[in-house]
């Protein structure tokens, strides 16, 4: 194929057509409190990895909602299941079980 | 789709503009990129249709390409902008057509930006007298070029000796259309049919006997964005854009692409040639592309000037499975000969094009 | 001095205000232009936050003005100040002359065709909060035809967008759009439901737990992204592009179904009744109150008076309030004029 020195670009556009939501369903049946998420952020605000390391809870969520499912694991894996963040949400998710079933489902290890 | 609410739209964008005597202005690029496509909007206009058109030879460009690509500053732009207004009314015209979007563009965004601040207008009304010792003056009516084909393509239909029909099938061709951004993309009401459902093209392909497709990514940039293809290392973007465009039109299996603007009908041509190129895939019928053309070269085709004559051998990609399909006579032999029999040389590698 | 207060507007504001002002004493006379009562209100399925049947709510509201003289299919041809009332004309040939006026003209729903790039009016199956009322109300709809598979809800449309022309919040949009939602989640179990919104402003009481509702026990997925622009594919499916804001990343989605959230505008008709009497408007259309805090029932002229959406968005308990507040505010010039 011809090197023109520039080439397309990937596009970083969300797709949720054709995210697979199989995993995420058996998420919601396990933690159903999943759900209850508002993204308020409270949790990543006060998490103890969160300001040495990329960890997002919130993020995850999200990015599991998107069908990214590989970003999203990136977000909770430096997670020390300390349980700040199940002190601060609002909506009183059990964010140490969630964190745990999310592993549980979605981790190859 | 409900044709019905866009016939809604398109009768609310209609714009006033009178139907003869117009001072013309060519683009600073067209007559490179489709050389005849500019002389033969002039001979439809005057010998087809009877029309006052005139041009001037010290007409220049507008400056839009380096106003976009911020090398000149607006005040510059609009004394350049200003000089070409007050040569209209040097040579007794007050309509004003232009051949080139961006330049219908800035001189749309020109007319309305001293409209909204009169203390611009005067100063750049200074300027032009210090720099040209010329008089200021306004068009009454400025109209892009494609607007007249657009009010006048009935007239062309009742002289076409070819439709966009297929021939054989005497299905109506397929044809996508794309809209240059600025031609109403900034002021809607300046475009027949606004900005989200332009009608300028669309209604040229159904009085000529063609179906519109309208895809999802019809409104997308055709990959020309000025600063995403004159800077190399952005040159991608340019190209990924053109790439969308195309893969979300394919699946309506095109038969042309018409555009009105300088830079689409190239991009989408040439890119077609590079993805070929670099991805191994083309968007026509066994191994073509998808013929790209002006609505003057359309016109042309239409009302029965030669192929070749229109400047159509100079296109990326090959014109000749659409002249087959409307059954449009040509001769293979004269493709790459210029005036006077003239070699003008052929394309190295035609992945897109037949010889 | 005549007993006379004439309200312009059969809605569910002008009813309520019929019935109070009935009740005190005064002859009223209520002015519709439609050939039934009730308003928006009778054209709606059901109401946020629990879902009680709007129609229940409306009966009720009429029963209320029993006895209270009434005109359908009748508008205000003319209306004049005199010295000490108002000469009012209408279509049907009658004149009354009162000394009160209450403007109870309610709301246009925003036109969701202005949103030329949502389409609506143009791609099969976009559709607006109205019509999915009607929907729920009827069981009909041309463009819903097959239970649809994945289904957008656009809040904010004609709403926080100065380009439309309304800069201002429609205040009602977001909890209907959640109630919808809900609603269209049990008229399509199988549906995966989309909200697109920017902020969520479930102020009112119970709002915020339909919104939990929402999420948990349907599973709507809330969106923070206003949709760009809407196309149809090859399948007459519609391509829905926004922004996912809280990953910053541009999302699409491909949708059988698009509701938009049509907001709220100043009722033209309300407006034109407005204009032969020069009531001052805001720059968002709706009536000027005379002030925005202890006068919102009065105008700037005396003997006219304001009640529900004309003067703004408002809920239906709000407009109820007004309603009463308007009589009460009414009852009050009278005695100041005796």
């Amino acid at each position: 194929m011809a090197n023109f020195g520039y080439s397309l670009t990937k596009s970083s556009r969300i797709d949720l057509n054709n995210r697979n939501i199989e995993k995420w369903n058996r998420l919601v049946e396990l933690e159903p409190d999943v759900l209850k998420c508002m993204a308020c952020g409270s949790c990543t605000a006060s998490c103890t990895a969160g300001k040495f390391t990329k960890t997002s809870l919130r993020s995850a969520i999200l990015y599991l909602q998107n069908g990214q499912e590989k970003e999203a694991l990136e977000y909770i894996q430096s997670c020390l299941l300390c349980g700040k963040c199940f002190m601060v949400c609002p909506r009183a998710i059990n964010t140490r079980h969630l964190l745990l079933s999310i592993s549980k489902i979605y981790s190859n290890r | 789709m409900i044709y019905e609410g866009k016939q809604k739209i398109w009768s609310d964008y209609q714009k006033d503009i009178p139907d003869d005597h117009y001072f013309y202005v060519r683009s600073c690029i067209r007559q490179s990129f489709f050389p005849a496509s500019e002389q033969t909007f002039l001979d439809i206009t005057r010998n087809r249709l009877h029309k006052d058109f005139f041009e001037s030879e010290h007409h220049t460009t507008c400056g839009g390409i380096a106003y976009h690509s911020d090398a000149i500053p607006q005040e510059t732009a609009m004394t350049i902008i200003a000089r070409q207004f007050a040569l209209m009314h040097k040579y007794g015209y007050e309509n004003y057509v232009c051949s080139c979007i961006t330049s219908f563009g800035l001189y749309t965004e020109t007319l309305e930006t001293w409209r909204e601040f009169p203390e611009l207008e005067a100063r750049i009304k200074e300027k032009l007298w210090e720099s040209c010792k010329l008089e200021f003056a306004k068009p009454k009516y400025l109209a892009h070029a494609s607007d007249i084909i657009y009010k006048f393509r009935n007239q062309i239909a009742q002289q076409a000796k070819f439709k966009l029909i297929n021939k054989k099938t005497g299905e109506p061709l397929r044809v996508v259309e794309h809209i240059g951004c600025h031609y109403a993309k900034m002021f809607p009401s300046k475009g027949f049919g606004g900005a989200e459902y332009p009608y300028v093209l669309a209604g040229m392909i159904e009085a000529w006997g063609g179906e519109v497709i309208d895809y999802p990514e019809r409104r997308h940039c055709c990959g020309f964005g000025f600063r995403q293809y004159l800077v190399q290392s952005n040159r991608g973007y340019s190209l990924s854009n053109t790439h969308k465009k195309f893969e979300s039109m394919e699946p309506y299996k095109p038969d042309m692409i018409i555009t009105n603007c300088p830079g689409c009908p190239y991009f989408l041509d040439r890119w077609q040639y590079v993805i070929s190129e670099m991805e191994g895939k083309t968007y026509g019928k066994d191994g073509h592309g998808i013929p790209v053309f002006t609505y003057e070269e359309v016109a042309g085709l239409v009302l029965g000037y030669d192929p070749w004559d229109l400047g159509l051998q100079v296109h990326q990609v090959s014109v000749e499975p659409l002249l087959d399909k409307m059954g449009i006579p040509y001769d293979p032999s004269k493709k790459y000969k210029g005036i006077n029999g003239k070699d003008l040389g052929r394309p190295e590698l035609p992945t897109c094009a037949c010889l | 001095m005549n007993n006379n207060v004439i309200i312009i507007g059969g809605g569910p504001c002008g009813l309520e205000a019929s019935a109070q002002l009935h009740q005190m004493g005064y002859n009223v006379i209520l002015v519709e232009r439609e050939p039934q009562l009730g308003g928006h209100l009778a054209k709606w399925d059901r109401l946020f936050p629990e879902g009680i049947k709007a129609k229940e709510v409306l009966d009720q509201l009429i029963a209320n003005i029993n006895g209270v003289k009434y005109f359908l299919n009748t508008e205000v041809k003319s209306i004049n100040q005199l010295d000490k009332e108002y000469n009012v004309i209408l279509s049907n040939g009658i004149t009354i002359l009162a000394t009160a006026v209450l403007m109870a003209s309610g709301f246009d729903l925003f036109p969701a065709e202005k949103k030329e790039e949502y389409g609506y009016g143009i791609y099969d199956k976009v559709i607006t909060n109205a019509d999915l009322e009607n929907y729920f109300n009827t069981g009909k709809d041309r463009r819903i035809t097959a239970a649809p598979k994945r289904i957008g809800f656009v809040h904010c449309v004609g709403s926080r967008d100065e380009k439309a022309g309304n800069r201002y919040c429609s205040k009602v949009c977001c909890a209907t759009a959640v109630k919808q939602a809900c609603e269209a989640k049990e008229a399509f179990p199988d549906a995966e439901v989309f909200c697109f919104y920017m902020d969520l402003r479930m102020f009112g009481r119970g709002y915020e737990d339909l919104y939990l509702r929402a999420q948990k026990e349907y599973g709507v997925r809330f969106i923070r992204g206003r949709v760009s622009e809407v196309a149809e594919d090859i399948n007459s499916q519609l391509i829905v592009k926004a922004e996912d804001t809280l990953s910053g990343k541009p999302i699409k989605v491909t949708l059988d179904l698009l509701v938009l959230m049509a907001g709220m505008t100043n009722c033209q008709a309300g407006v034109k009744v407005a204009n032969m009497l020069s009531l001052k408007k805001d720059d968002d259309g709706f009536f000027t109150c005379k002030d925005s805090i202890l006068h919102l029932q009065q105008s700037d002229k005396k003997g006219i008076f304001y009640a529900g959406a004309c003067t703004g968005p408002k809920t239906l308990p709000d407009t109820l309030h007004e309603a009463r507040a308007a009589a009460i505010a009414i009852h009050n010039y009278f005695k100041e004029r005796k």
